[in-house]
């Protein structure tokens, strides 16, 4: 075949392919044509949609006014888009089936042997790992929640990491006399080994385990924001090698963390076990068709 | 972990243990011409009819029975009651097992406290509940292996033990049956300690006498926990089932917990200690078996037996002190400031990943003289 051929070929080729490509996209966004990963089949997980309503969430982060540390403010979010969560966390299958195709990195699971526990000992990057595994075989968009989509999502479970402690400028160990005796509070009475998918229950949404001993990761990077006596902000930093963690109580964690152990110099309560859950984008159609009527 | 094999295997050592033990015992009381050498009380009994006598209750770490720190009281008989107890215990977060064996039910077992001079009369229990044979090692008292060799007793049994306390300190107490079951037994749990103050309390060594408004009782306990495939801690269906499996752990001599009070977190949270500023607090801690090095998080030393012997000038104004293995220390510390101080084991590795941490909530004023924060956080400029 001459270049000459190759150049006619191709050149009548590249813009059939790309329309029908394109035929074939909107097929399957449209749900007319199923898609299917190529090495094996995943069944997209169990999710829940949350409604749209407005909220109220205590933003993340550390705050300083006139140089002392305070409560973050509330954010108040008047017409959140709805939102599409798993119902319950990865659980150590679910996770099992990317390692087994080979995107995954083990996980580093205290408990091996239940197949419906949640996946813990994961990292961020783990996660964002699985989450772009899954999305290619589901052919969907797999992502963590930002702080703000996981409070949403989890509703009256959410626990407010205000103190409500004076900032008493003279004496900095008040607060963290108050942070220590909050987390001993909300720390558990039971065991932090994790248990079946399932096992704590589920909030006023449908949605499982969100005050089990299974910490989940944010896209939320740390930030610390400088505020002057009447509340200006004089300086904002982002420090998104520290993600936060949501559960029975927020935590902020080196994105490589897969076990936040006890004690030491951190003398606050660490998660027990680090997991997570993801939210799935809507396709561009689902978008509109929730906006229109609210769920889908 | 249900193998007859294993049961069996479990069993001959348990028995080659007690055989041991026993051979000990022997020795002692077959040989009374060289009794003094062995350390066996010999001579007429001390006077003691006209000796008071007091008995004490026993509260459980951290806490420490009612003391006088220094008496204008002569010497006492004081009466103790320590029942062993072997029970199932959890020692982490994770709800890992282990079955120890315990002096009064708990690791460590409780502090006892007498002055220099006073006799300790001890009653050892070894209700028929146990399985095994325990004994009794005081590193405070004269001869017969510390009072091991005279207070070996089985199941079913009690033993009734008196020494003199003529070395003031903080001393270690353990079980210690003969051969592998010594350390066994004291990585299990069954260790505790005494403190024999000097009959005119503490002193800096300069005439100065110290005294304290609280003091605590930190013993840090190493566990040897099998792993199976999986890396998972093993479970035992009783005490002799994992004895094999802990013995090749402990042989690597890495620990896989070192806590404080028998468990990891079992001095954070609710069972934090609690100081104010300007309080005194003696922190007494014990380590049976392996080397430690205290250290309070943002406090300090001022006054510190690290080998625990009152007889020698405290050290003052220390970061850190080392505690030998098989040794208590003492360290006296009055608080400046308030917040939450970390009372850590300083191999910073022991303290966070294996639970040899405590914490201490301490209220009071805070000094901006001793310390400020000039500048908060904010961008660099």
């Amino acid at each position: 075949m001459t270049a000459q051929h190759v150049r006619l070929v191709t050149g009548l080729l590249v813009p059939a392919s790309l329309l029908l490509g394109l035929a074939g996209l909107v097929l399957m966004q449209l749900g007319i044509v199923e898609f299917r990963a190529p090495a094996r089949a995943v069944t997209a997980p169990a999710t829940t949609i949350v409604a749209s309503r407005p909220f109220t969430y205590r933003a993340s982060g550390d705050y300083l006014r006139n140089g002392h540390p305070e409560d973050a403010p509330l954010v108040e979010v008047a017409a959140p888009q709805p939102l599409e969560i798993m119902t319950f966390e990865v659980g150590t299958a679910d996770y099992g089936r990317c390692v087994a195709d080979g995107a995954c990195r083990p996980a580093e699971t205290r408990l091996q042997d239940g197949a419906d526990l949640p996946v813990t000992g994961i990292s961020f990057h783990d996660a964002n790992d699985y989450a772009a595994w899954l999305s290619r075989a589901t052919n969907s968009t797999w992502r963590l929640p930002t702080i703000e989509e996981w409070l949403f999502a989890a509703g009256s479970q959410a626990v407010d990491p205000a103190l409500d402690s004076p900032t008493d400028a003279g004496n900095p160990a008040e607060r963290w006399l108050a942070q220590y005796e909050k987390e001993m509070v909300l720390g558990d009475d039971a065991f932090a080994t994790p248990e079946p998918l399932g096992s704590f229950g589920a909030n006023e949404f449908g949605i499982s385990d969100m005050t089990g001993p299974v910490w989940e990761w944010t896209s939320t990077c740390a930030t610390r924001t400088v505020l002057d006596t009447e509340g200006n902000v004089l300086s904002h930093i982002d420090s998104c090698g520290v993600r936060h963690l949501e559960g029975r109580h927020r935590a902020a964690m080196n994105f490589f963390v897969r076990d936040a152990r006890g004690g030491g110099c951190a003398v606050g309560a660490p998660p027990d076990n680090i997991g997570f859950r993801l939210i799935r984008e809507p396709a561009w159609h689902e978008a509109l068709f929730r906006s229109a009527f609210g769920r889908r | 972990m249900n193998d007859p094999d294993n049961i069996n295997v479990s069993r001959r050592a348990l028995l080659a243990g007690a055989a041991l033990a026993g051979v000990v015992g022997t020795v002692l009381a077959s040989a009374p011409a060289t009794a003094e050498d062995a350390g066996v009380v010999t001579g007429p009994p001390p006077d003691l009819a006209n000796l008071p006598r007091r008995k004490v209750t026993l509260v459980d770490p951290p806490f420490v029975h009612e003391h006088e720190q220094a008496t204008d009281r002569g010497p006492e008989v004081v009466e103790f009651r320590l029942v062993i107890e072997e029970k199932e215990m959890v020692i982490d977060e994770y709800g890992t097992t282990v079955h120890a064996m315990t002096f009064n039910g708990t690791v460590p077992g409780p502090l006892m406290v007498v002055h220099e001079g006073d006799y300790v009369e001890l009653t050892l229990v070894n209700p028929d509940t146990n399985l095994m044979q325990h004994n009794i090692d005081f590193h405070a008292s004269t001869g017969a292996l510390g009072g091991g060799g005279l207070t070996l007793i089985n199941p079913g049994e009690q033993v009734k033990l008196r020494w003199k306390a003529t070395r003031p300190g903080v001393y270690v107490y353990h079980c210690a049956p003969g051969g592998p079951m010594i350390p066994w037994h004291v990585v299990s749990g069954m260790n505790g300690a005494i403190m024999v103050m000097p009959r005119k309390g503490l002193s800096d060594g300069n005439g100065k006498p110290l005294k304290y408004d609280r003091i605590y009782y930190v013993g840090e306990q190493d566990f040897y926990i099998p792993r199976d495939e999986m890396g998972n801690f093993k479970v035992y269906e009783s005490i002799g089932d994992g004895y094999d499996d802990m013995l090749r752990v402990m042989k690597t001599l890495t620990p896989t917990h070192v806590v404080f009070n028998g468990a990891v977190g079992a001095l954070t949270g609710e069972g934090a200690m609690q100081a104010k500023v300007g309080e005194t607090v003696l922190f007494v801690h014990s380590q049976a078996n392996r080397d430690t090095r205290p250290h309070i998080i943002g406090g300090h030393g001022d006054y510190v037996w690290a080998t625990g012997k009152f007889h020698n000038r405290p050290e003052v104004d220390l970061e850190t002190w080392f505690i030998p293995g098989g040794a208590a220390g003492a360290a006296m510390y009055t608080f400046l400031q308030p917040g939450i101080y970390a009372y850590v084991n300083h191999n910073l590795i022991e303290a966070v990943e294996l639970g040899a941490t405590a914490h201490i909530m301490v209220e009071g004023e805070w000094d901006d003289d001793l310390m400020t924060q000039v500048e908060a956080p904010a961008p660099i400029v």
